[in-house]
C-alpha cells in the first residue's frame, strides 16, 4: 500500500535563471519584440528600395551624435553586466549602484537621441523616409524608456531589500531586457546610419 | 481504469488538494479565477458566440446574394458585413476556439496542474474578450470596419475611408495581437517546462505539437500585422506616408506585411485543429496514429514553409517573375507535409477498426474537406492559374473549404469528443449524427458551387451581380446550402444544451482513449491530478494492450506536492523533474491590466490622449504589482505518494 512520503532529493522552488518559468517567458517576449524590429527594418528597407530619388533624402545622416551615443548605450550594458555579476558572486553588496549608473547612461542616451531628432531638417509627416526614420528610432526609444522604467523599479526593489536572494530572478529579467534593447540598437543604427554611408 | 482505482489517494488528502486549488466562490472568483479549465471553457464559449455572430452576418449576405440585383443591403452595409464576417471568423473565432481547447486540455494532457503562467492565461482571455468587443464598438454607430478582413490600402486610407471604421480595425487588431502574443508565450513555456515527468517530446500528443507550433509562429508573425496596423493608423491620424503614394509611401507594403502575417496565421488556425484529429481519430479507429513522428515533423515543417508562401496572395500585383516563381514553388511544396498528415489519417482508418460515432464522422468529413480545399489551394499555387482565378468566387470556395473544413469540423468533432471530459456527460449520439450530416451536406451545397461560379467569372467582394451573368440559379443554391449548414450548427448547439442536463454520465474515460486527460475524473478536480503521473509512453492508458511498449506509466504513485499550489517543473527535452513550481492563486490583476489596456485603446481611438495616458499609466502600475518579487523560498524535498 503506498503512503505519503517525502522524496530524498532536494528540489528548488520556482528557481532562478533557466530553472524558472519567468526566464523562458522573457525569452518569448524578446523573440516577439525582436521580430517586430525585423519587420520595422524590413519596411524601412522596402520603402528605401522602392524609393524614387535620394534615400535618405538629402544624403546619409551624420554620425557625430549617433556614434558616441551608440558607445554610450553599449557601455551601459557593460556596466550593468559587470555590476550584476559582482553582486551575484557576492563581490558587491548591492546591485543598486550598477542599476542607477546604467539608468543614468540610458537616460543620457535618450536625451542625445531627442537632440538628434530635433536637429533633423524634416518632420514626421514630411515623407516616407521621415515616417520610417521616426517610427524605427521611436520604437527603439520607447523600448529604452521601458527598460529605464524596469531599471528604476528594480532599483526601488533593491533599495527596499526585496532582491536579496542571489541570483535574483527580477534582476536577471531586467538584465536580459536591457541587453536586448542595446543589441536591437545595433541593428537600428546599422540600418539608419551605416548602410547609407558612401565610402 | 483499473490502474487508477487501485491505489486511490485517501479522501482527506484529495480534499486538501481540492481546497488548495479551488477558485474562490462568487463574483470575486468569477473575475479572479486563473484555473485553466475555466479559462479554456470561457475561450470556447466566447469564440462560439463570435462564430454565431459571424454566421448570422454570412446568412444576411447570402440572402442579399441569393438572386441578382437584390436590394436588401446597401453597398456600404454589405461592405461592413463582409468585413465584420471575415474579421470575426478569422480573428475572433478560429484561433481563440483552438486556444480554448488547448487551454483546457494542455495541463490535462501534459499531466500538470495548470499552465506555466496561470495569470497570463487569464490576461490573454480578458484581452481577447475586450478586444473582440472593441472591434464591434462601431456597429451601433454604423461605423464598423469596412475594408475587408485584409483591409487593403489605399481603399482604407483616410482619403477614401474617412470614418472611424478603419481606425477601429487597426487598433482592434493591435489590441487582439497582445492577447495572442501573451497566450502564445504561455503555451510555449508551458510546453517547455510543465510536462509530466517522463513525457519527452516524442511522447506528446499531436494537439500539443500543433498548438506549440502555432504559438511559436504567432510570436513571430503577429508583430507584422500589428506593425502594419500601427502604420496605417499613423497614416490616417497623423498624416504619415507609409502607404500613401504622394509622400513616396508604398501601398504594396501593406500587403507584404499583412500576408507575411496572414499566411502563417492561416496555418496557426489549422495545425492545432489537425492535431485534434490526429489525437482523437485514432481513438475511434482503435489503434495508435500511423506515423506519429512523420505527422509531428510535418506539423513543424508546414509552419516553417508557411513563412515563405505569403506572396501567393499577391500574384496579381505585378511583382517580378522571380519572386512569383519562388513563392509559387514554396506554395506547391507545402502540399507535401499536408499530404503526409492526410495519408497518416487514411492509414489509421484503413488499418484500424473504425467505430462510427459522431466524432469519427466529423473527423472523417474533415479529411474529405481538407483534400478538396488542399487541391484547390494547390491549383491556385500555380501563378498562371491564379491569374485566372484571383478575386473570383473560386478563391472564396477554397478558403472556406480550408478554414471551415480544417478548423470548424475538427472543432465540432473535438467538442463532441471532449464534452464528456468537460461536463461529465455524453452528448446525444442521434442528434449528433443529424447535426453532422446536416452540416456536411449543407456545407458542400453552399461552398462547392462557388468553385463553379468562380470559374464562370463571378468576382468576389461584390454586393450584388447582374442577372445577365447567368449565375442566379447557382447563387440561390449556395444560399440554400448556407442555411442548411447553419441549421446543422443549430442542431449541434441544441444537442450541446440538452446534453448539459440530460446527457448520460460519462465516467473518466468513456471513449477508452489513451492519453492522460482521460486518467482523471470527468469533470476533473480543480487540481487535475491527485498525483502527478510519470509517463513512460505515448499512450499511458493503452500500455497493457500495446505489445511494443515494455515500460509502464505510473498514474497512482509519484509527486503529490500538496504544500500549497504546486506542480512539478521538468527539463525542456527529456522532462526530468528539476524544480517545484509554486503557482499563483486567484487574482484580479489580469482583469485590471486588461481594463487598463482597453482604456488605452479607447483613448487612442478617440484621440483622447489623457485617457490613453491614464490607461498606459494604469497598465504599468498593474505590471509592477504583478511582477513584484515574492519572498524567496528555500529548496524543498517534494512530497510524494509511493
Amino acid at each position: 500500500m503506498p503512503e505519503i512520503r517525502v522524496a530524498a532529493r532536494l528540489l528548488p522552488v520556482n528557481g532562478t535563471g533557466r530553472l524558472s518559468t519567468g526566464w523562458w517567458g522573457m525569452l518569448c517576449l524578446v523573440a516577439t519584440e525582436g521580430i517586430l524590429f525585423a519587420y520595422l527594418i524590413f519596411s524601412h528597407g522596402y520603402l528605401g528600395a522602392q524609393a524614387v530619388g535620394d534615400w535618405p533624402p538629402g544624403g546619409a545622416p551624420a554620425l557625430a551624435l549617433a556614434l558616441p551615443n551608440t558607445f554610450l548605450l553599449l557601455g551601459s550594458s557593460i556596466v550593468l553586466e559587470i555590476g550584476l555579476r559582482r553582486y551575484e558572486t557576492a563581490r558587491a553588496g548591492s546591485p543598486l549602484p550598477a542599476l542607477l549608473v546604467t539608468a543614468a547612461m540610458g537616460g543620457a542616451f535618450v536625451l542625445v537621441q531627442l537632440k538628434e531628432w530635433s536637429n533633423k531638417p524634416f518632420s514626421f509627416d514630411s515623407n516616407a523616409y521621415a515616417c520610417s526614420y521616426f517610427t524605427l528610432t521611436g520604437f527603439h526609444l520607447a523600448h529604452v524608456l521601458a527598460g529605464l522604467f524596469a531599471l528604476l523599479v528594480l532599483a526601488v526593489w533593491s533599495w527596499q531589500g526585496r532582491l536579496r536572494r542571489r541570483p535574483s530572478l527580477p534582476l536577471a529579467l531586467g538584465r536580459i531586457y536591457w541587453h536586448f534593447v542595446d543589441i536591437v540598437w545595433l541593428a537600428v543604427f546599422t540600418t539608419i546610419y551605416l548602410v547609407p554611408q558612401q565610402p | 481504469m483499473a490502474t487508477i482505482a487501485r491505489n486511490r489517494l485517501p479522501d482527506q488528502e484529495r480534499e486538501k488538494l481540492r481546497a488548495t486549488w479551488e477558485t474562490a466562490p462568487g463574483v470575486y472568483g468569477w473575475f479572479a479565477t486563473v484555473d485553466h479549465k475555466q479559462i479554456g471553457i470561457r475561450y470556447l464559449v466566447t469564440s462560439i458566440v463570435f462564430l454565431l455572430i459571424g454566421g448570422v452576418e454570412a446568412l444576411v449576405m447570402r440572402v442579399q446574394l441569393a438572386q441578382p440585383g437584390m436590394k436588401l443591403l446597401a453597398p456600404e452595409q454589405y461592405d461592413q458585413l463582409f468585413s465584420l464576417h471575415g474579421v470575426t471568423m478569422i480573428f475572433l473565432y478560429a484561433l481563440p476556439v483552438l486556444s480554448g481547447f488547448s487551454n483546457y486540455l494542455w495541463p490535462l494532457m501534459l499531466g500538470s496542474r495548470d499552465m506555466a503562467f496561470p495569470r497570463v492565461n487569464a490576461l490573454s482571455y480578458w484581452l481577447y474578450l475586450l478586444s473582440g468587443v472593441f472591434l464591434y464598438v462601431g456597429v451601433p454607430l454604423g461605423q464598423a470596419p469596412n475594408g475587408g478582413w485584409f483591409n487593403y490600402v489605399p481603399y482604407t486610407s483616410r482619403e477614401y475611408d474617412p470614418g472611424i471604421n478603419i481606425d477601429i480595425y487597426a487598433l482592434g487588431l493591435i489590441f487582439l495581437g497582445i492577447s495572442t502574443a501573451v497566450g502564445s508565450a504561455n503555451f510555449v513555456v508551458t510546453l517547455l517546462r510543465t510536462r509530466a515527468p517522463g513525457m519527452s517530446i516524442n511522447r506528446m500528443p499531436i494537439l500539443v505539437w500543433g498548438t506549440v507550433t502555432a504559438s511559436a509562429a504567432n510570436l513571430l508573425a503577429v508583430p507584422s500585422v500589428s506593425l502594419a496596423c500601427l502604420m496605417l493608423w499613423l497614416d490616417r491620424s497623423f498624416g504619415a506616408h507609409f502607404f500613401e503614394v504622394s509622400g513616396h509611401g508604398q501601398p504594396l507594403l501593406w500587403q507584404h506585411l499583412f500576408w507575411a502575417f496572414g499566411h502563417p496565421w492561416v496555418y496557426a488556425l489549422v495545425l492545432p485543429a489537425m492535431g485534434i484529429v490526429s489525437d482523437a481519430l485514432p481513438v475511434f479507429c482503435r489503434r495508435p496514429l500511423v506515423g506519429y513522428t512523420a505527422v509531428a515533423l510535418a506539423t513543424v515543417t508546414t509552419m516553417v514553409i508557411g513563412f515563405g508562401v505569403w506572396v501567393h496572395h499577391m500574384f496579381a500585383t505585378g511583382l517580378p517573375a522571380m519572386a512569383i516563381s519562388f513563392f509559387s514553388a514554396a506554395s506547391i511544396i507545402i502540399a507535401i507535409p499536408s499530404a503526409i498528415a492526410v495519408f497518416s489519417w487514411l492509414a489509421t482508418i484503413w488499418t484500424g477498426q473504425p467505430v462510427f460515432r459522431t466524432p469519427f464522422l466529423f473527423f472523417a468529413g474533415f479529411v474529405i474537406l481538407f483534400v478538396i480545399g488542399g487541391v484547390s489551394g494547390f491549383m491556385t499555387a500555380s501563378a498562371a492559374l491564379d491569374w485566372q482565378l484571383t478575386d473570383t468566387y473560386f478563391v472564396v470556395a477554397h478558403l472556406h473549404y480550408v478554414l471551415l473544413g480544417i478548423n470548424l469540423f475538427p472543432v465540432v468533432g473535438g467538442i463532441y469528443y471532449w464534452f464528456p471530459k468537460m461536463t461529465g456527460r455524453m452528448m446525444g449520439e442521434r442528434l449528433g449524427r443529424w447535426s453532422f450530416w446536416t452540416m456536411f451536406i449543407g456545407f458542400n451545397i453552399a461552398f462547392f458551387p462557388m468553385h463553379v461560379v468562380g470559374l464562370e467569372g463571378m468576382p468576389r467582394r461584390v454586393y450584388t451581380y447582374p442577372a445577365d451573368l447567368g449565375l442566379g440559379g447557382w447563387n440561390l443554391l449556395i444560399s440554400v446550402g448556407a442555411f442548411l449548414f447553419a441549421a446543422g450548427i443549430l442542431l449541434f448547439l441544441v444537442n450541446l444544451v440538452l446534453s448539459l442536463s440530460r446527457g448520460a454520465p460519462a465516467g473518466p474515460n468513456p471513449w477508452d482513449a489513451p492519453t492522460l486527460e482521460w486518467a482523471t475524473s470527468s469533470p476533473p478536480p480543480p487540481h487535475n491530478f491527485d498525483i502527478i503521473p510519470i509517463v513512460a509512453s505515448r499512450h499511458p492508458l493503452w500500455e497493457d494492450r500495446l505489445e511494443e511498449v515494455e515500460e509502464r506509466s505510473q498514474l497512482d504513485r509519484g509527486y503529490l506536492l500538496d504544500v500549497g499550489r504546486e506542480t512539478i517543473g521538468t527539463t525542456p527535452m527529456d522532462a526530468e523533474p528539476n524544480v517545484i513550481l509554486r503557482m499563483p492563486g486567484d487574482s484580479l490583476l489580469p482583469l485590471g491590466l486588461a481594463l487598463c489596456v482597453t482604456l488605452l485603446f479607447l483613448g487612442l481611438l478617440a484621440h483622447a490622449w489623457v485617457i490613453a495616458g491614464l490607461g498606459l499609466a494604469g497598465a504599468l502600475g498593474v505590471l509592477v504589482a504583478w511582477l513584484a518579487p515574492a519572498p524567496p523560498v528555500e529548496a524543498q524535498k517534494a512530497r510524494i505518494y509511493a
